[in-house]
C-alpha cells in the first residue's frame, strides 16, 4: 500500500506571537518552526502500517511549504518514511485550507495512493478542514480526528472521541484519515534513522493550488485579560472568592 | 438580504444547544434565518424551534438510513443551499460541525471560518467571521470573496434567542448520496456526563494535585454544579497518565469557553492559557503565588488546593443550595 502522508511546518506550540508587517499574520523572525504536532501521529500511524505488512509498501510525505519546510521533512523521513515531496512556495504560511487541499488532493492522485493520513489540525491557523477537503475532492472517505485505526483488506474501522462518548465509524479505502493524539505514540527519530534520511530522495514541485474563496481582512492580538486579583491565601480565602462569584462575577 | 442556513444537529428529537446558539447568532445578523435538521427524529425536533430565531425549518427525514452518514447530511445541505444561495451557512463547532462544514464546504467551492468567536454583517451584507488562530494566541477576520461563507461556531460563545415564534417546519426528501462513511456505534461514555468543550462550568486540575487519586477533590467540585460542570486537565497530567486525552484543555487539547474556568494547581503555560482564555470567570488555585495562571485569572487564591477544594466544595453547595 502506497501511503501518503500530508504534514505541515508549523510554529512551535510555546512561541510567543506578535504581528507582522504589512502581512495578516505573525513575525516569523525568531520563532523556532517544528513539524506539527499533530501530523507526527499520522506519520507514526503510516510507518506501523507499513511495519504490519511486512514492509511492503511505501510511505511518501507531502507538504506545502517554504524552502525550509525541508528540516520538518527531513523528521519525517528520518522516522522512517521513504520519501518526501515539497510542494515548494514562498508564501505557503499565508495560504488557506481550500488551496492547500487542492495542492495536495493533487499530489496525492499523482502518487497514485490510496491512503490518506494527516494531523487532525495544523496548530498555526486551527482549521481542521484540510482532510474533510481532500477526501472531498478527491471523492474518498473521510473519517477525522481518530484515536484508533484499523485496516483490514479494504475496509477501515475508525473510533473518535465524541461528546459524551466514542464514534465508531467504517469506511473502504480509498480514504482520507485525520489523526488524534493518542492514537498511537509517535518515535524518536534516532541518529541511524537520521543519517539514512539524508540519502532519502526530496523531490520539490510546484503546488497545484485551488483558487481561494477566503479574503482575510485583518491579524490581531487579544485584548489583555485584566485579571490577576489575588483573593487571599489558603482556606480563609474561600468565603470571600464566593461572595464575588456571586456578586461581583455573577456566575454562581 | 439573503438567508443564513444553519445545520441544527439533534440528540433524539431536542435541538442540541450549542446549535440554538448558531440560529441565536444567525438571527442577530439579520434576515432570515433557516434551519435544516436531519435525521428520523428530524421533524420533532423542528418543532421545538419555537423562539430559536429560524423562521423556517427543513427536517429531512430518512427512514430508510439507520446509520448517521456524514455524506447524506452534507448532500441534503449542498440541496438546500442550491436552493437558498444562503450567504452563509453555519454549524457548530463540536465533532459532528468540525467533520461536515469542511465537505460541504469544498463541495460548494467555500471559503470556511472555523471555530468563531464573533460575528457581524458588513455594509454590503456579508458575514465576517472573528476566529482565533494558534490556539487563540492571535485572532483574524475573514469573509468570502465571492462565495457563502461556510463557518462553525464556538460552542459557549454565542447567546440563544429566546425570542419570536415558531418556525415554519417543512419537509424534505433525503437526496441521493455516495456514502462512504457510515457509524456504525456511538458508545457513550460511562460517566454520560457534559463534554468539557460544552459545559458552562469547567473544572480543571495539574500537577498541584500531586497525584491521579486526589481528583476525587475536583469531582466533588464539579458535582456540586449539579451536572453543569465538566473535568479538564492540563497536559502534563495527560502526557503523565493521570487523565484521558479528552480532557485536556489548552492548544493539544480542547479550547473551552465556559462561564465559570477553575484552574487547579496549574501553573498556566502557554499553551493552557491559549485553550482557555476565553472562559468568562477564570478561578485559580495555587501554591505558587508567581503562577503565570494568576496573571489572566479573574479570582486567584494562594494555596494547597488539596486544602481549598473542598472548602470551596461545601461554600458554593451551600451558596447555590
Amino acid at each position: 500500500m502506497k501511503i501518503a502522508v500530508c504534514m505541515k511546518r508549523v510554529p512551535a506550540t510555546d512561541t510567543k506571537v506578535k504581528p507582522g508587517a504589512g502581512r495578516p499574520w505573525i513575525d516569523s523572525t525568531g520563532v523556532e518552526y517544528v513539524l506539527n504536532p499533530y501530523d507526527e501521529f499520522a506519520i507514526e500511524e503510516a510507518l506501523r502500517l507499513k511495519e504490519a505488512r511486512g514492509g511492503a509498501g511505501e510511505v511518501v510525505v507531502v507538504c506545502v511549504g517554504s524552502a525550509d519546510a525541508q528540516k520538518e521533512l527531513r523528521t519525517a523521513l528520518a522516522m522512517g518514511a521513504d520519501r518526501a515531496i515539497l510542494l515548494e512556495d514562498a508564501q505557503a504560511e499565508l495560504r488557506d485550507a481550500q488551496e492547500i487541499a487542492g495542492a495536495l488532493a493533487a499530489a496525492v492522485q499523482e502518487l497514485g495512493s490510496e491512503l490518506v493520513l494527516l494531523g487532525k489540525t495544523g496548530v498555526d491557523r486551527d482549521q481542521s478542514q484540510t482532510g474533510q477537503r481532500v477526501a472531498t475532492r478527491l471523492g474518498w472517505g473521510c473519517a477525522i480526528e481518530c484515536a484508533k485505526i484499523a485496516i483490514d483488506g479494504s475496509a477501515i474501522r475508525a473510533e473518535r472521541e465524541i461528546e459524551g462518548g466514542r464514534e465508531v465509524l467504517e469506511l473502504s479505502l480509498p480514504a482520507v484519515l485525520s489523526c488524534e493524539k493518542g492514537l498511537n505514540e509517535p518515535r524518536y527519530a534516532g541518529l541511524k534513522g537520521i543519517m539514512a534520511a539524508k540519502k532519502k530522495p526530496l523531490e520539490t514541485k510546484a503546488p497545484q493550488y485551488a483558487a481561494a474563496q477566503v479574503e482575510v481582512l485583518s491579524f490581531e492580538m487579544p485584548p489583555e485579560r485584566s485579571g490577576g486579583r489575588i483573593v487571599g491565601s489558603g482556606v480563609d480565602a474561600v468565603a470571600e472568592l464566593v461572595r464575588l462569584l456571586q456578586q461581583e462575577a455573577k456566575v454562581l | 438580504m439573503s438567508a443564513i442556513l444553519v445545520y441544527v444537529e439533534t440528540k433524539d428529537d431536542q435541538p442540541k444547544k450549542a446549535s440554538l446558539e448558531a440560529l441565536g447568532a444567525a438571527s442577530r445578523l439579520g434576515g432570515d434565518v433557516v434551519a435544516l435538521l436531519y435525521g428520523r427524529h428530524a421533524r420533532a425536533a423542528a418543532a421545538k424551534l419555537t423562539g430559536s430565531g429560524a423562521a423556517k425549518a427543513l427536517a429531512v427525514e430518512d427512514a430508510q438510513r439507520t446509520h448517521f452518514s456524514p455524506e447524506a447530511v452534507v448532500a441534503a445541505l449542498a440541496a438546500a443551499a442550491a436552493t437558498l444561495a444562503p450567504r452563509a451557512i453555519f454549524f457548530a463547532a463540536t465533532s459532528q460541525g468540525r467533520d461536515l462544514a469542511p465537505r460541504l464546504a469544498e463541495k460548494l467551492g467555500c471559503a470556511q471560518a472555523s471555530d468563531c468567536t464573533e460575528l457581524r454583517s458588513s455594509g454590503d451584507g456579508k458575514v465576517e467571521a472573528r476566529r482565533p488562530v494558534l490556539a487563540g494566541k492571535a485572532y483574524t477576520w475573514i469573509r468570502a470573496k465571492n462565495s457563502t461563507l461556510v463557518a462553525t461556531l464556538r460552542p459557549n460563545v454565542f447567546a440563544e434567542a429566546k425570542s419570536g415564534g415558531a418556525p415554519a417546519v417543512e419537509s424534505m426528501p433525503a437526496p441521493a448520496a455516495d456514502l462512504k462513511s457510515i457509524v456504525k456505534e456511538i458508545v457513550a461514555s460511562a460517566s454520560g456526563k457534559l463534554d468539557v468543550s460544552e459545559a458552562p462550568v469547567v473544572v480543571s486540575g495539574g500537577r498541584g494535585l500531586k497525584e491521579a487519586s486526589n481528583w476525587k477533590v475536583l469531582e466533588d467540585l464539579a458535582a456540586a454544579f449539579g451536572g453543569r460542570a465538566a473535568l479538564g486537565a492540563s497536559r502534563a497530567v495527560v502526557d503523565a497518565g493521570w487523565r484521558p486525552h479528552a480532557e485536556q484543555v489548552g492548544q493539544t487539547g480542547k479550547t473551552v469557553a465556559p462561564q465559570l474556568y477553575f484552574a487547579v494547581g496549574i501553573s498556566g503555560a502557554i499553551q493552557h492559557l491559549a485553550g482557555m482564555r476565553t472562559a468568562k470567570t477564570i478561578v485559580a488555585i495555587n501554591k505558587d503565588p508567581e503562577a503565570p495562571i494568576f496573571k489572566v485569572a479573574d479570582y486567584g487564591i494562594v494555596g494547597d488546593a488539596l486544602e481549598v477544594v473542598p472548602a470551596l466544595t461545601a461554600a458554593i453547595k451551600k451558596a447555590i443550595g
